[in-house]
């Protein structure tokens, strides 16, 4: 296989793992804070260097140079892709922007160390191909904001069943493939549990209600970062895509493209900003989904275009709903609020990141929905529409949260609300971003196009594959 | 660099980078937060929009002197590769060089009265932001040579309509009318959109100079011919009828406009008096060869054309506020311009009466906008008259009053009154059981996750619907 120049994957998972043992032995949260960020930094730093490397390399899959895991383990464990290059800077990025938007009055109730710790796994997920690999990995990462919910005395119950059933859905599907054996297009009964994973990890209805729970309980901050990377369509493309049959995947479309528009009609009866951003997200992992499994080459560059357009977007609509809420508390959406008076530039990201979700033109996000759109109609001729139903639906809900935050009553505030230059640091870098490649998208979409490719490419070996063992079984 | 660049496509690419280099910078300062000041900004619109009236007055001379129809510009693929490519490509021709430059004079001069109307308004820079985000829809839709790039122009002007409606933001009431003009808009650029795609999939192309037939056959707009099947161009021609429907309010989408006039005058005058309000009229005229296609389709949009004209015309005359009844009187406009290019598809001799329907259009607009930037004057004026002859201005009654029947006219005026039932009706039997479907859902899923949690599962219950935002904290 090839080899990067240098260590990166292992220094983006062992950077934060670092940082994590050190913070936390810090007492003072703003120190933790600081040096949070630099090891964020330093991360996306090594995340964008194994990005870069890969691809000079152009290569289909890179592992590190000195790879310390492989020479414990004896097996590649850490392995860059064209899925994945793309995905681990974007993550790293999520996280530090998260980290830097911070406001002092919630440094107190962040737990950095728990951040740290989540974005290694995270980052360890995202590098790795092997399936138990990723099996353990996703496992692993549903303890931090367990344990964070825990410490903070919130009720756990709802997370942890479906965390719970999420994992032993994974092991089960997992193992029941590897009964099978070696043919690559496995049976229903086999593929189905790692369904159900997929469906619960990535808030398919009826199996969504966990993330509205985590939403309402867990810091704004984390429950974004638990969901923002889409690890659930990663495990998708991993766990599921390569052996699953036609029809499966077309009954995990169906399913996904009615949450798509459920969770977009869902949001727009919301009367708190937390769940209205919870729908409107479990919405757009859905669409990514659709995108995934509708397995054709343009449904699928499209899904993995919204895949990076909607992690920009919605972390930046995120940041902003939560700096809404660093000033105000928990925001109503049954009155009016009348703030942008106060916060003009928070109103103008919020606007500008919510209308790029939802695909608007100049924004990364609507070369993606057109891709989307073309695909799936392609896939499913008189559903897909369904689609363009769900993005309109989303539009509605994004403006009206707009309206119902920022205008429609004048407001009186005695301290200065105004946004700090973290946070104008932390939306304008998603905004350049976000426009940036809506304004010459080409590289991003050749990119995706090449990951879809290959994935593609992985499927249909997968059948050629069974389909010869079949021909030598009925030989035989 | 340029010696080789027809002279054409120099002034074809400056109509459509003038509009973006002004919302690029007005943009960007905003974004930064940083806005420029009133004169700057002014100056900024006012340089932009007569280069690209320029630009634009320049590729038509280049036209006329050259006998030439059609100039297509292409910049090339936004986007290429396998199957799919996003090919960016402007079309002069003898529908969108009028429309054109009828954006240009109209943002022009109202961005001009704009200065004066809106000095020192709070808002200032917002409005003209907007306004910029507007003339660059307006111009991409107008020359759009796919239906993609169509779409972006007019994805565009939606959102800055809805915004423009929710101007004065303090009150929740244009807040509240921009939602319900948004949400209308979303419902037209969700059936422009199926169109597109429908359209790629039927014929493999969005371009509509391979759609329209113009390709290779020296023909221009308005005489080509489409090339689908009867049953596909009465479906895309259904869902691009839905799409103008929305953009122009036609019948039932007509509740949005009378909302739409929170906003301030010039942003009504250039929106729903001249240039928006036409866009879904000018999206008909451009698909207007498949239109021909299917009988039912022509007939159709004829029909709807004629109910919006008459229907507006009823509306019009019971309006009690000056811009209701300038929105109503433009809607009949509108209607009958819809039903020209109806009757235009229907027969091939009949096809020059497009030229009908565009000249009517730009008649139109032009005097729709001179009436309402004249409406606030105009009350002035006429209070000043009353205070002078001490009484009301005397008002005749028109002649077909006296011969229509009093229950008729009884009956007719509430019609009026109530616009026609068409914002009650999309309300209740629309929005309201859609929204009770989803409150009910939201029900469901409260018991399931209290079932879970063996209690209370929601925090955000506690949040009260009438708290202040300092309560809330």
């Amino acid at each position: 296989m090839t080899q990067l120049h240098f260590p990166w994957l292992e220094l983006t998972v062992f950077i934060p793992l670092v940082g994590a043992l050190s913070v936390s032995r810090m007492r003072d949260s703003e120190t933790a804070q600081k040096w949070c960020l630099a090891f964020c930094g330093l991360t996306l730093a090594c995340a964008i260097g194994a990005w870069q490397d890969f691809y000079w390399l152009n290569a289909f899959q890179a592992h590190d140079r000195w790879d310390i895991i492989e020479w414990l383990t004896g097996r590649d464990l850490l392995v860059l892709d064209q899925l994945s290059a793309p995905l681990l800077p974007l993550s790293a990025l999520l996280y530090l922007l998260t980290t830097l938007a911070t406001l002092r009055s919630k440094v107190r109730r962040f737990s950095f160390t728990s951040m740290l710790a989540s974005l290694a796994i995270v980052l360890a997920t995202l590098s790795c191909r092997e399936p138990w690999g990723v099996i353990a990995l996703l496992s692993v990462g549903t303890v931090p904001l367990y344990l964070e919910l825990k410490d903070r005395g919130k009720p756990t119950r709802v997370y942890v069943l479906h965390m719970a059933l999420f994992v032993v859905m994974l092991v089960a599907g997992r193992t029941m493939v590897e009964i099978e054996g070696a043919q690559r297009v496995h049976s229903l009964w086999a593929v189905l549990p790692l369904v159900i994973a997929v469906l619960i990890r990535s808030g398919i209805a009826p199996l969504h209600c966990w993330m509205t729970d985590l939403f309402e309980h867990a810091t704004f901050g984390r429950a974004l970062l638990f969901v923002t990377p889409m690890l659930g369509a990663y495990a998708a493309v991993r766990l599921v895509l390569p052996i699953a049959p036609d029809h499966v995947l077309r009954g995990m479309g169906l399913l996904s493209l009615a949450t798509a528009l459920y969770a977009a009609g869902m949001a727009l009866v919301q009367r708190e900003a937390r769940r209205f951003f919870c729908y409107i997200f479990l919405s757009h992992s859905a669409l990514v989904l659709v995108g995934l499994d509708s397995a054709s080459p343009i449904g699928l560059t499209g899904a993995l275009c919204v895949w990076l357009s909607v992690g920009l977007s919605l972390a930046g609509f995120g940041l902003t709903l939560r700096a809404l809420e660093a000033r105000h508390g928990r925001l109503s959406l049954a009155a009016y609020h009348g703030v942008y008076e106060h916060t003009p530039a928070l109103a103008i990201c919020f606007l500008l990141t919510g209308m790029a979700s939802v695909g608007f033109p100049g924004t990364f996000g609507f070369l993606g929905t057109e891709l989307l759109v073309d695909g799936v109609v392609q896939a499913y001729p008189f559903t897909g529409a369904a689609v363009v139903l769900a993005a309109a639906l989303n539009g509605i809900a994004v403006l009206k949260a707009y309206f119902l935050l920022f205008t429609g009553t004048r407001h009186v505030s005695t301290v200065p609300l105004g946004i700090s230059l973290r946070e104008r640091v932390a939306v304008l870098t998603l905004a350049a971003l976000i426009l940036g490649g809506g304004l010459y998208p080409q590289p991003g979409v050749a990119s995706r196009h090449q990951a879809a490719a290959e994935l593609l490419k992985e499927r249909e070996a997968g059948k050629d594959h069974s389909m010869a063992n079949a021909v030598a079984t009925a030989v035989k | 660099m340029f010696e080789n660049v027809p002279i054409s496509t120099i002034c074809g690419v400056a109509v459509i980078v003038s509009p973006v280099c002004l919302m690029g910078v007005l943009g960007l300062s905003s974004l930064l937060g940083r806005p420029l000041p009133e004169r700057s900004i002014t100056r900024f619109v006012q340089s932009a929009i007569v280069t690209g009236l320029v630009a634009a007055v320049g590729v038509l001379v280049l036209m006329l002197v050259q006998g030439t129809r059609h100039v297509p510009i292409e910049l090339g693929n936004w986007v290429v590769i396998d199957h799919f490519h996003f090919s960016v490509k402007l079309v002069f021709d003898r529908l969108s060089v009028p429309f054109v430059i009828l954006t240009f004079l109209l943002c022009g001069t109202v961005s001009a009265f704009a200065d004066k109307y809106m000095h020192r308004e709070p808002g200032f820079n917002r409005f003209f932001v907007l306004l910029a985000m507007f003339v660059l829809g307006m111009i991409v839709a107008s020359l759009a040579g796919t239906i993609e790039t169509l779409f972006a122009g007019w994805e565009l002007v939606g959102v800055s309509s809805a915004l423009l409606v929710a101007f004065f933001q303090e009150r929740p009431a244009p807040p509240r009318n921009g939602l319900r003009v948004w949400s209308v808009y979303r419902i037209s650029d969700a059936a422009l959109l199926v169109a597109a795609v429908v359209m790629h999939h039927l014929s493999g192309e969005g371009d509509f100079d391979k759609l329209m037939g113009l390709t290779g056959s020296g023909n221009s707009w308005p005489f080509c011919q489409a090339s689908l099947p009867q049953h596909e161009a009465l479906i895309v021609g259904l869902l691009l009828l839905v799409a103008a429907a929305g953009k122009s309010a036609l019948i039932p989408f007509s509740g949005w406009l009378p909302r739409a006039m929170e906003g301030p005058t010039p942003s009504s005058a250039v929106f729903y008096g001249a240039l928006s309000v036409h866009l879904g009229a000018y999206l008909l005229l451009r698909v207007s060869p498949i239109l021909e296609l299917s009988p039912w389709l022509w007939v159709a949009v004829m029909v709807l054309g004629l109910a919006t004209a008459l229907f507006a015309a009823l509306a019009t005359r019971v309006q009690t506020d000056i811009k209701s009844a300038l929105s109503y009187a433009s809607l009949t406009q509108v209607g009958i311009i819809v039903a020209e290019i109806g009757l235009a598809s229907s027969w091939q001799p009949l096809h020059v009466l497009r030229y009908l329907a565009l000249a009517h259009l730009i008649g139109h607009a032009c005097l729709r906008t001179l009436q309402f930037l004249r409406a606030p004057t105009l009350l002035h004026d006429y209070h000043t008259l009353e205070n002078a002859i001490g009484g009301h201005l005397p008002h005749s009654a028109s002649g077909v009053q006296s011969w229509v029947p009093e229950p008729v006219r009884n009956w007719a005026y509430r019609f009026a009154f109530e616009r026609g039932y068409l914002d009650v009706w999309l309300s209740d039997y629309i929005a309201r059981p859609f929204l009770l479907v989803f409150q009910w859902c939201d029900g469901l899923e409260r018991k399931w996750t209290d079932f879970l949690s063996r209690g209370q599962s929601r925090e955000s219950d506690r949040l009260s619907p009438s708290a202040t935002m300092d309560d809330l904290s």
